[in-house]
């Protein structure tokens, strides 16, 4: 089984990205994803600098996946999802409808927010190209198994297994929103929340994360003590989020999980230093998201 | 421009259809739709008199099979398919691509329509739909501008039709994941957002109200105020401090002041939300839509929203006020 890095879901200064690439460089990931995925506004980075990025990264052994926006609605929304879809070098996680309908015909891979629920729907995305897919993050162990079962058997699977939840994306900015801005006059507020702004309840009960246009889980969903179970099951890849500390780390944990190198509950005490608003794996066992089988929550 | 309306049961199909809807849109009694609630919906002797009634005063009929089933599940939708297909019902709204490959194939004269649950906000998409399914329209998801509407217009002979009136999804439809986190069933999965049976009112001496959903407070009401339904996006969260509707306030869409330009645009038809809400809901917004189309369509030069338009609708509005959403670039 393969580890992966998704894309970096949050607003990071450019000096931040490269330096965690220089980590990821030297981590315990096989796969790497590439690009911004969640508001067009953000650009420390140009297409040329994630391409750029991917070359070197690809000379270091990883294979890299370029990732497209999950909400392509303007005209230079468009524009730059072509320039990513026919990129000759590296392969596209297409994650909306648009970007599958522009690598038609291609080898790419889709995303956790592309709707794949059913093994009829997985079938019809192979006969397009499909080479792997994201399952959604609402899908759980059965579902997984029924597609895996019924489904075309050469595409490789794919499967969220550390960190927050991506559970909604909107053309409202709830970043922006929370200062009294608009959208357009965000003035990249993102920039100074590294890992989101924290939503709680009126209880104080954190809850989620705001992501610019992106809402998160407070959580961190863990399937961490699945991985041996996901690899019977014939899951290709684990993939891990980024966060701004830790991620190398958590990477490592992943790969010795793998190996048997780590017990369930010595992963389970290292891994709470990368949560820091407690964990989650409901949707796993067919359940609410939120609920952690490990702490009874 | 066409005027289609919900219809949860009989008498608001009826209702919609009596005052002026140009088509009804209606589900069956199961999951295999996004308004599955307990008593809604028609089983098959309510949609045989439904589709009758509607025939008979030429208003058309569209089923909506707009959630995503699972492997497990896939007969249901196999069958709910056919179904409607024996029906001879006038579209199919379909979200699933798998459900739209078995209902291309298995009816290849059906009009079929990508469900707003389709998620598809950009012309590319709705191309890659109608290159294999041949779809006739498309709902627009409402995240788009109404510069962004006009655009995709412009690019597509599909039919474009968006959501004029009714509660107002923030979030991208068909993506999005809030309920099921809370309570383990999402629009996609189980045709419900906040399905009812996870939802408490809890109601404390003195006269404050608290709303939760699955255990979790989604918002706490003083006596004085209205209580709504605890949608986790329309709740009030903490944030950095401050107590506020962090996502969206209690608040219905309303585009009336917009349809000249919808309508230069090319918009073919505007959808009403509310397959969920009453008969009289239903007629009353049925009633205004109408009038406002027609009003627009004969002069659109010199088309106003008239005030007692908008009276009634905030009536019936969630929170009874309403909002231009998405549309609206600055509400972004």
């Amino acid at each position: 089984m393969k580890i992966s890095v998704a894309p970096i879901s949050y607003f990071w200064p450019r000096d931040q990205v490269f330096s965690f690439y220089e980590e990821i460089e030297a981590s315990a990931a096989d796969i790497v994803y590439l690009g911004e995925t969640i508001c067009a506004k953000r650009r420390q980075l140009k297409t040329s600098d994630w391409i750029d990025l991917a070359k070197r990264l690809s000379d270091a052994g990883k294979q890299v996946v370029l990732s497209t926006l999950a909400l392509n609605v303007s005209e230079s929304d468009l524009k730059r999802l072509d320039k990513i879809c026919n990129n000759s070098d590296f392969l596209v996680e297409a994650n909306d409808m648009s970007a599958i309908a522009l690598l038609e015909g291609r080898a790419f891979v889709s995303g956790h927010s592309v709707n794949v629920y059913n093994a009829n729907t997985l079938s019809w995305l192979a006969a397009r190209g499909l080479c792997r897919w994201v399952l959604p993050v609402e899908l759980g162990e059965q579902a997984l198994s029924d597609i895996l079962a019924q489904g075309p058997q050469h595409i490789e699977s794919e499967v969220l297994v550390f960190g927050r939840l991506p559970l909604a994306y909107s053309a409202r900015c709830y970043t922006a929103r929370a200062h009294n801005l608009q959208k357009d006059q965000c003035g990249f507020r993102c920039l100074d929340y590294p890992q989101g702004m924290l939503l709680d309840t009126q209880e104080s009960q954190s809850f989620l994360v705001l992501n610019g246009i992106q809402t998160q889980s407070a959580a961190t969903c863990n399937l961490l003590s699945k991985l041996n179970v996901m690899e019977r099951m014939g899951v290709d890849v684990a993939r891990v989020e980024p966060q701004p500390e830790g991620t190398g780390e958590v990477l490592q944990i992943a790969r010795n999980m793998l190996n048997g190198d780590l017990s369930e509950a010595e992963m389970e005490s290292l891994i709470t230093a990368y949560a820091s608003e407690g964990m989650c794996d409901g949707y796993w066992r067919g359940d609410a998201g939120y609920l952690h089988q490990a702490t009874g929550r | 421009m066409q005027l289609v309306c919900p219809a949860g049961n009989l008498p608001s199909l009826k209702a919609a259809v009596d005052e002026g809807a140009s088509a009804v849109y209606i589900g069956f009694k199961d999951d295999t739709n996004a308004r599955h609630f307990a008593g809604l919906n028609f089983d098959d002797k309510k949609i045989q008199q439904g589709i009758a009634y509607a025939r008979e005063r030429n208003v058309e009929v569209y089923l909506a099979l707009n959630t995503y089933p699972q492997t497990a599940s896939w007969d249901r939708w196999k069958t709910a398919v056919d179904h409607a297909g024996e029906l001879g019902v006038d579209a199919m709204i379909i979200a699933d691509i798998g459900v739209m490959e078995y209902a291309r194939q298995r009816w290849p004269d059906m009009n079929l329509h990508l469900s707003v649950q389709g998620s598809a906000t950009s012309y590319k998409a709705i191309e890659l739909y109608q290159k294999h399914f041949g779809i006739r329209r498309v709902v627009l998801p409402r995240v788009l501008s109404l510069q962004q509407v006009k655009q995709v217009a412009e690019h597509t002979d599909v039919g474009i039709e968006v959501f004029g009136f009714g509660s107002l999804c923030i979030m991208v439809e068909g993506r999005c994941l809030l309920s099921s986190y809370v309570t383990g069933e999402s629009p996609n999965t189980y045709g419900a957002c906040s399905p009812a049976h996870a939802v408490q009112w809890v109601e404390h001496p003195g006269g404050d109200m608290e709303t939760r959903l699955n255990g979790l407070l989604v918002d706490r009401y003083e006596p004085f105020e209205n209580v709504g339904y605890p949608t986790i996006c329309k709740g009030r969260f903490n944030v950095a401090g401050n107590t506020y509707h962090a996502l969206e306030e209690p608040t219905s869409l309303n585009t009336l002041e917009l349809l000249p330009q919808l309508m230069s645009a090319g918009v073919e038809a505007i959808k009403i939300e509310g397959r969920q809400r009453s008969p009289a809901y239903v007629s009353q917004v049925t009633r205004i839509w109408r009038a406002a189309i027609s009003s627009c369509m004969n002069n659109t030069e010199d088309f106003f929203v008239r005030g007692d338009w908008l009276y009634e609708l905030e009536k019936v509005s969630e929170g009874t006020q309403t909002t231009l959403g998405a549309y609206h670039r600055p509400w972004q």
